[in-house]
């Protein structure tokens, strides 16, 4: 167990070095920021001497060396942009990314997993169609314009709710929520909706599939003969089979959606992290973006893990590091 | 979005929240920072303008009028002399005073990674002379510095001293003495402000309607819509030209319009004997540059339909141009009239060049940066294509686009300026490259003229507005007659709001809480 977490921290920092190789010789390639943020009534000698005040006229290498060595002390260096450390920004930005992730994935399993239950015990009844039916348009319609139909229905027609923004916080141990007031979830409604819709049709689909393998397997009607109640049939013998892909599956999505969460946080104007990632790319902010994907990589490495670990929970066969 | 549009055209009236003396206006850019003297960049000048003041101010069609200081004189050739105004405060009580302007300016070259000191470098002395009068010596004589001191925002010396980027942000720092004080900043969301109740400009009445400004920073344009229509914002800026026919039809609201200082052109290279991308129709890269022959300048300029691409592409949100700066602007040389469309003498001027069977080139612009870029360049490639030029459009984000400029790779681009002076549109644009003299910093089509370089110092060094201005619109129309440059449009910029507010409209497109107004 502790070295196989120990190796996958290893690992990652081998992703890491590998990835800001890339995003450095990546942004380098589009080319000077200072191209994009110049002052238009600046001269030559004022604009060169910005680009040499940011480091920008030395060799690619030369900067990347510089900025590994700021980074092993923790200095990812500051936004050209925002005039703040890249680091602060995006952990302000982030508890408004992480609780519209949460609140969409909580959605999606919550719902999706029941749902697809049903839709795999019941698939000739008119709900197990009509369960499929809306999964299928949850796939294929693209979150861009559901965005906007939400908006265009629920605030522009019925006025029920806001179209953008994030609304009043409250403060939960320090950190800004919107879900302890009403205005706040109010606000949270239809970016979560908007976000939860494609992976709520995933959830659906996988456990849907999971469970009509499951209903003809031999165990299933061994437990059946045994005389077992439906519901335990169902909810134990059935259900943690079907878990074990949803999980997987649920972890990566939870990742991508918090990481890239893009779409829906620009439609919303929901002032999170995928926001501040893509207007960070418009201007070739190249603090921000190496500090965000970093922060992003470790993510990934955490949530893989915690399925790693989940897996071993739900699936007993499954035994942590004693692979080889 | 043109769905959305149907769509929302067919929505239901409803009664907009009547709410008291609160103004909420969505923005289209993002505001990165507080700090005045950090990045020269819209969305952040615009919130400043409603904190802080500067010495000069500019009016609605962008012309120079008197800010905190109430007059200002050239003493010699190279001294200005600015008188303040009496008994403005700042919103902490203090008065303002020589000190602070003084402060202000040697900050702009303090903030590291500020981009103000532009505004501030040619000052090499500078004297308080009481506590309301200050002169500023430059070098050379230099006319300009009235306008220069209208970007350096004056910020109380007590407050902002020792005080970082961090400190404006969160309000400590953000004393100013403009029609609003802070409120509250919360990044890629909003900024808040409250009304200045002892402005100095409100002249005994309000400095606005509203005791409450909140500012949403809503970029995606559907949105923003949404957000007016049902009644989240009573204002915003920045109406897509494809919405306008829309609100025009709601009873509900109205818009505002007015002739931005922004001037949608193309440049040509002019410099090299071979430029990238230019190749006869079978292929073949073109032994010589056409462009550096202004017969072929000209065609080019003949062939596009100004007036088709502002009423139909633009729904009439432009104007076109003959001028690098728009008609309100300084130095506008009203007597140039726009390029007329005429394909047949296009063709007949390329046959006199040589090309009679035209040639074809690659066209680059952006498609993110102005208002229809894309599609315009799909337009002018076709109009083109009518007088036997190929183009093919290369569209980029503005990201890729301005590197590449920078570093010679386009032959034919559209480029977008906006200025408050024709001289200095003309300074960054067409006058020979010379940083020393600061001159062409954008001149990416590589144009020289002596003539116009020097009628540029000459402006530049000439105190006498009337003077300057006359020097600037023979400079123009020298340019313009060699095409320098294809000038397009300029374009007119739009606000929309729910009635009965109504919004003075401005040439440099700022969004002024204070200009909303309820008759």
């Amino acid at each position: 167990m502790i070295s196989h977490i120990v190796r996958r921290v290893l690992q990652s920092f081998a992703v890491l070095a590998a990835m800001s190789v890339l995003v450095f010789a990546g942004v380098y390639a589009v080319g000077s920021p200072m191209d994009i943020l110049v002052n238009p009534q600046a001269d030559q000698n004022e604009i060169a001497r910005a680009t040499a005040a940011l480091g920008l006229d030395r060799p690619l290498p030369e900067q990347y060396f510089i900025f590994i060595g700021r980074a092993l002390t923790g200095d990812l260096g500051k936004s050209f942009a925002f005039n703040v450390p890249a680091i602060g920004l995006i952990l302000e930005r982030m508890p408004a990314t992480l609780e519209l992730a949460t609140a969409a994935m909580l959605i999606a399993v919550l719902l999706g997993i029941p749902l697809g239950l049903w839709a795999g015990l019941k698939p000739r009844s008119g709900a197990g169609k009509a369960i499929m039916a809306v999964s299928i348009l949850g796939f294929s319609l693209p979150t861009f314009w559901v965005g906007l139909m939400l908006i265009l229905v629920f605030s522009v027609w019925l006025g029920w709710l806001p179209t953008s923004g994030r609304g009043p916080t409250a403060n939960l141990l320090g950190v800004p929520v919107s879900f302890l007031t009403l205005e706040g979830l109010r606000h949270l409604v239809l970016p979560t909706a908007n976000l939860a819709l494609f992976n709520l049709s995933l959830v659906i689909r996988l456990t849907r599939s999971g469970t009509r393998e499951a209903i003809g397997q031999d165990y299933v009607r061994f437990a059946r003969a045994k005389g077992l109640t439906e519901t335990r049939v169902v909810g134990v013998h059935v259900l943690r089979n079907v878990l074990v892909p949803v999980v997987t599956v649920a972890g990566v999505e939870f990742g991508s959606v918090i990481a890239f969460a893009v779409v829906t946080e620009s439609i919303f104007a929901w002032p999170g992290m995928g926001k501040l990632l893509i207007d960070s790319i418009n201007v070739l902010d190249r603090p921000v973006i190496v500090a965000y994907l970093c922060i992003v990589v470790a993510l990934f490495v955490a949530i893989n893990l915690a399925v790693d670990l989940a897996y071993s929970w739900i699936d007993p066969r499954v035994r942590l590091g004693e692979a080889r | 979005m043109r769905l959305v549009r149907i769509l929302v055209a067919g929505s239901l009236l409803w009664t907009l929240p009547v709410r008291g003396a609160d103004l909420r206006i969505g923005l289209a850019a993002d505001v990165t920072s507080m700090d005045p003297h950090f990045l020269s960049i819209a969305p952040n000048i615009n919130i400043a303008w409603h904190v802080f003041d500067a010495l000069t101010h500019v009016d609605e069609d962008a012309r120079l009028v008197p800010g905190l200081a109430v007059s200002w004189r050239a003493v010699d050739a190279t001294t200005w002399e600015f008188r303040l105004r009496r008994g403005v405060r700042f919103h902490d009580g203090t008065e303002l005073t020589a000190e602070d302007v003084l402060f202000s300016i040697e900050r702009t070259s303090q903030v590291p990674g500020g981009q103000f000191r532009t505004f501030t470098q040619r000052i090499l002395g500078k004297e308080i002379v009481d506590a309301h009068t200050l002169r500023f010596k430059t070098a050379t004589p230099y006319a300009m510095l009235p306008y220069d001191l209208n970007s350096v925002f004056v910020v109380s010396k007590k407050a902002a001293a020792r005080s970082g980027a961090e400190d404006f942000d969160s309000g400590k720092a953000m004393i100013g003495t403009g029609p609003f004080r802070f409120v509250r900043f919360a990044r890629g969301d909003r900024v808040e402000l409250a009304r200045n109740d002892s402005y100095w400009g409100a002249q005994g009445g309000k400095s606005a309607a509203w005791e409450k400004v909140i500012f949403r920073i809503v970029p995606t344009d559907p949105a923003r819509l949404a957000g007016l229509l049902s009644g989240e914002f009573d204002a915003i800026e920045q109406v897509p030209t494809a919405d306008l026919a829309r609100i025009r039809r709601d009873a509900r609201m109205q818009i505002a319009q007015k002739v931005s200082w922004r001037t949608i052109f193309f440049y040509l290279d002019q410099y090299r004997d071979r430029a990238p991308g230019l190749a006869d129709k079978a292929g073949r890269p073109l032994e010589r540059n056409p462009f550096r022959d202004l017969r072929v300048r000209r065609a080019l300029s003949k062939a596009l339909n100004r007036q088709a691409i502002a009423e139909r592409l633009m729904d009439r949100a432009a104007i076109p141009a003959s001028n690098l700066v728009s008609p309100p602007v300084f130095g506008h040389a009203q007597d140039l009239a726009p390029e007329l469309y005429d394909p047949d003498g296009a063709k007949r001027l390329l046959a006199e060049a040589g090309y009679p069977e035209g040639f074809a080139m690659t066209l680059s612009a952006t498609n993110n940066r102005y208002v229809n870029d894309e599609q315009i360049a799909q337009a002018a490639a076709q109009m083109l294509a009518r007088v036997g030029v190929r183009a093919r459009v290369e569209a980029l984000p503005v990201n890729a686009y301005l590197p590449k400029g920078r570093k010679g790779e386009f032959a034919f681009a559209m480029f977008g300026w906006g200025s408050f002076s024709g001289d200095l549109a003309l300074r960054a644009l067409v006058a020979t490259a010379n940083a020393d003299k600061g001159f062409g910093t954008f001149n990416w089509s590589g144009y020289s003229n002596p003539r116009v370089d020097e009628l540029l110092e000459r402006a530049f060094s000439s105190v006498d507005e009337r003077k300057r201005e006359a020097l600037a619109r023979d400079a123009m129309r020298l340019a313009m007659r060699d095409y320098a440059v294809i000038p397009l449009h300029h374009q007119v910029t739009t606000w929309a709001m729910r009635k009965p507010i109504a919004y003075a409209p401005r040439t440099d497109e700022f969004t002024f809480a204070h200009h909303f107004r309820v008759p």
